[in-house]
């Protein structure tokens, strides 16, 4: 076994704890006495610190134990959570964050043990609580271990029940080779080992057991098997028995360094005793369960106390830790990269219809089977009746599986809140981010990528966009700027606007630099209009910041999030007032793989035409097409829509066209409308998505190719980019 | 020895014709060679692409090796193929030929191989082999493939 099969759900957990540490505290941060956040904090700490020992990550492990420390003083009301011990904290997650991104990569949580952040929480810890503290510590330390030592001798009684392993049955040739061990010189002990009941990953505890018996020895039997204890099929004990030349106390310590590890009990194996089963002392001690419970759980507390402090000695000598519990998710990185599978976490009831659904087509197949052996002449009928039911079946499947899918955007721009904090912070600032719609869905893969060009427009608008305070007070703002994030459906696509209060863009400011950059030349700069401007800031470096901060400024901005946001089959664009502030708008495709199309006819070629663009086919008489400035253009009920010629820009054949009118798809962005002129129309089509290969340069206009039912390929327009 | 043997292995080759011109392609490097098919045009593209076909589900980038050398566009017949071509997983690619013709095993000693040149079409090639008193011209496929317009 290995805990590498927990390194999935470890990950994800600890993101998600991650998330919500972010988020409470940065509530704690204005709300410093809501319990109900200081709770779920401490939960999530907690959950943490539990988890990172779990998988042997001491470092990680150390610094959430002390952060813990901090939200426990917290949470008694001993202390504040003042400005600086928020900076802290928020440097602590980073710092956990820096730890998971290692073990994503190498498995291992790397070597920086983050001292700083440790000292500062600890300087923290003892302000805050005053000096009442570092006598706290010791004391609790010794009374635990005084009342360690005071049970210590009730337990005795029960403590051989406790031993587990001297009731294991035994089989023949395990005895014989026990004492065929004997015989050389070695001990057979027995073993049983607890495990904490808190425990989420008992099978991990046990397999780092098992790591560090097997450095003391061979283990020859288990109880329950070793299968059974990998696969959580036991309660919280276990027992074994190991061949080993070394003491019984070493063994103990080592597994007792496990952490987690409630009680370990080890003794030496009589194998002269062996013949006879010792049944009879369960019997004996069999009256005082009860009361054994109590002690257990006295017990449990005692020793959680002790592991805390226990931790701290840890904490001074972390080089030793590490190197006891650390050596297997070393020894998996040199044995390669652990590969960390994307998942996608699915609402067990969309589960539930893909299952109906399957069950569904598997009936509809035996239609079709039936139809095929029965003799026939209503057999045409029902053989189309079964077609339709197919049909039916995989639209439904098709739309299910695309909702497992599809991940809220929350995902994403739940990190945003946090990063505007230290933004505000950084650059001196206020500034408040209000986002709605955080229950879009969109494609997993989509959720993936779109998080870094967000990113980029959020630190854009929060360094160029939002003046200083001082500006804005002039300008009569309010001195805190505003940034806004919304999220919503539109039609086939998600929109995701980005808005802010600031000052605008500064149009003439692009334009001088564009200039003095030899972007564009002083006669195309006079017939620019504003909008032609603000698209220059989408160009390969290109930044207006007269200063680069290391916000943002480098130059390497918007235009790497254009092509990112196009890659994704999206769109962005900008809209900016001068002194109002800048909107920076991406649409993005709902579902990447599957799309209803119109299939059309250009020439002699077929095309496909996402159905989403498409607002209107309209027949237009060739009298009704007027010129603006040499370009055609059609009025369509009131409005002026230029109209393109699809052969010319495809370089197809053209046919002889029908004389009389003229078939336009009316294609709509925004706001803005194109109509492309079209030949035939052939009609409304499901069609999947395939890419188009590595080695043909393909324009932008395609933006892929399907396979239709005959086996022909055909190209899937991009129309967007004619808009 | 086993060094030896490693740098100058025996290797096969599909030859196959183009105009006149015999040339052999590395075996490792043929995915599957198919008959012509109905291949859809994309605009823009590079001149010597003739679009993509549907080969079993996936779309498939074409290319003619006669535009790509240089040779007058492709007569199709009944001998015309399509050898699809995988570098590697990722990326793959159909190239028509004439007519294929034969498997050769070609000796080490028996290949001349192609000098540093700065001549494009000599760039495609890897060396010259021969076979029976027959002169091979053996491809470099990363070559041929890569994008040079």
């Amino acid at each position: 076994m290995d805990v590498s099969q927990y390194l999935e759900v470890f990950i994800d957990e600890t993101k998600e704890h991650l998330q919500s540490l972010n988020e409470h505290i940065l509530i704690l941060e204005k709300e410093p006495e809501n319990e109900n956040t200081i709770n779920e904090i401490f939960r999530a700490a907690h959950s943490l610190k539990g988890m990172a020992g779990t998988m042997g990550y001491t470092r990680m492990q150390r610094l959430t134990h002390d952060m813990e420390n901090v939200f426990s003083e917290i949470r008694s009301g001993n202390m504040k959570a003042s400005d600086k011990l928020v900076d802290v904290l928020f440097q602590g997650l980073d710092a956990i964050e820096s730890y998971l991104a290692s073990i994503v990569e190498t498995g291992t949580e790397g070597l920086d043990d983050h001292e700083d952040i440790i000292t500062e929480l600890n300087e923290i810890l003892e302000e805050g609580t005053g000096k009442s503290d570092p006598s706290k510590k010791p004391a609790k330390k010794e009374s635990a271990g005084k009342k360690k030592s005071s049970s210590k001798k009730k337990d005795e009684t029960a403590v051989n029940e406790k031993e587990k392993y001297r009731t294991l049955e035994i089989a023949d040739h395990e005895i014989h080779a026990i004492s065929e061990a004997v015989a050389d010189g070695m001990k057979a002990l027995g073993v049983t080992v607890y495990v904490d009941e808190n425990c989420l990953l008992k099978a991990a505890r046990a397999f780092l057991v098992f790591k560090a018996v097997e450095e003391f020895g061979e283990m020859i039997k288990s109880s329950p098997s070793v299968q059974d204890i990998e696969d959580e099929k036991f309660e919280f004990d276990f027992s074994m028995i190991v061949l080993t030349e070394k003491d019984a106390d070493k063994l103990k310590t080592a597994i007792a360094n496990v952490s987690e590890i409630k009680e370990v009990y080890v003794g030496e194996i009589d194998i002269d005793a062996l013949a006879v089963p010792p049944v009879k002392k369960e019997d004996v001690k069999a009256g005082e369960p009860k009361e054994e419970e109590n002690e257990e759980t006295e017990d449990n507390i005692d020793e959680k106390e002790e592991v805390q402090a226990e931790s701290k000695t840890v904490a001074k000598q972390p080089e030793k830790a590490a190197s006891k519990q650390t050596p297997q998710p070393a020894k998996s990185a040199s044995a390669g990269k652990p590969v960390v599978n994307r998942t996608v976490r699915v609402d067990i009831e969309k589960l539930d219809v893909l299952m109906n659904l399957v069950s569904e087509l598997i009936i509809a197949k035996n239609g079709l089977v039936s139809i095929g052996t029965a003799h026939a002449n209503d057999s045409r009928n029902s053989f189309n009746e079964q077609i339709e039911y197919l049909e039916s079946i995989t639209t439904n499947l098709h739309e299910s599986v695309m909702k497992v899918r599809m991940v809220p955007i929350e995902n994403v721009v739940n990190r945003f809140p946090r990063m505007i904090r230290d933004l505000s912070k950084k650059l001196n600032k206020q500034m408040e981010l209000y986002m709605t719609g955080e229950d879009t869905e969109l494609d997993r893969t989509v959720i993936d990528e779109i998080g870094d060009p967000l990113m980029h427009i959020l630190r854009n608008s929060a360094d160029h966009g939002l003046e200083s305070a001082e500006e804005r007070i002039k300008a009569g703002k309010p001195e805190k700027g505003s940034i806004f994030l919304d999220a919503y459906q539109e039609g086939n696509n998600v929109v995701i606007a980005c808005r802010d209060d600031g000052g605008g863009i500064n149009i003439e400011k692009v334009k001088k630099k564009a200039l003095e950059k030899g972007t564009i030349t002083p006669e195309q700069a006079e017939t620019m209009t504003d909008q032609d401007f603000i698209a220059l800031l989408f160009e390969p470096s290109f930044s207006t910041a007269d200063k680069i901060t290391d916000v943002s400024g480098r130059g390497v901005g918007l235009d790497v999030v254009r092509s990112k946001i196009e890659a994704l089959g999206g769109d962005i664009e900008c809209k900016s007032i001068l002194g109002e502030g800048s909107t920076f708008t991406i649409r993005l495709p709902l579902t990447l793989a599957i799309i209803q199309a119109l299939m059309v006819e250009i020439g002699k070629e077929k095309y496909a035409i996402p159905l989403g663009n498409i607002q209107t086919i309209e027949d237009v008489e060739y009298s009704d097409i007027k010129y603006v400035q040499s370009s055609e253009v059609i009025n369509l009920r009131g409005s002026v829509i230029p109209i393109v010629r699809m052969d010319k820009i495809l370089e197809v054949e053209p046919l002889e066209q029908s004389p009389d009118s003229l078939t336009v798809v009316i294609i709509a962005k925004g706001d803005r409308m194109v109509g492309l002129v079209v030949d035939n129309l052939i009609g409304q089509q499901e069609i999947v998505i395939k890419p188009l290969g590595k080695f043909i340069n393909i324009n932008k206009i395609i933006s892929g190719a399907t396979i239709l039912g005959d086996g022909e390929v055909a190209l899937i327009l991009d129309v967007n980019t004619l808009v | 020895m086993e060094d030896i043997s490693i740098k100058e292995e025996v290797k096969q080759y599909i030859v196959v014709q183009l105009d006149n011109e015999q040339y052999g392609i590395d075996i490792q490097y043929i995915d599957n060679i198919v008959r012509m098919q109905r291949i859809t045009r994309v605009p823009k593209a590079q001149s010597y692409f003739m679009g993509v076909i549907n080969l079993r589900g996936e779309v498939m980038p074409v290319m003619s090796l006669r535009l790509k050398f240089g040779l007058e566009d492709d007569k199709i017949t009944n001998k015309t193929r399509i050898i699809i071509i995988k570098l590697d997983p990722q990326s793959t690619v159909g190239i028509i030929v004439d007519q294929v013709k034969e498997v050769v095993t070609m000796e080490p000693e028996n290949i001349e191989k192609v000098q540093n040149t700065t001549d494009k079409k000599m760039g495609y090639l890897y060396g010259v082999g021969k076979h029976n008193g027959e002169l091979i011209s053996l491809l470099n496929m990363f070559n041929v493939i890569e994008d040079d317009e």
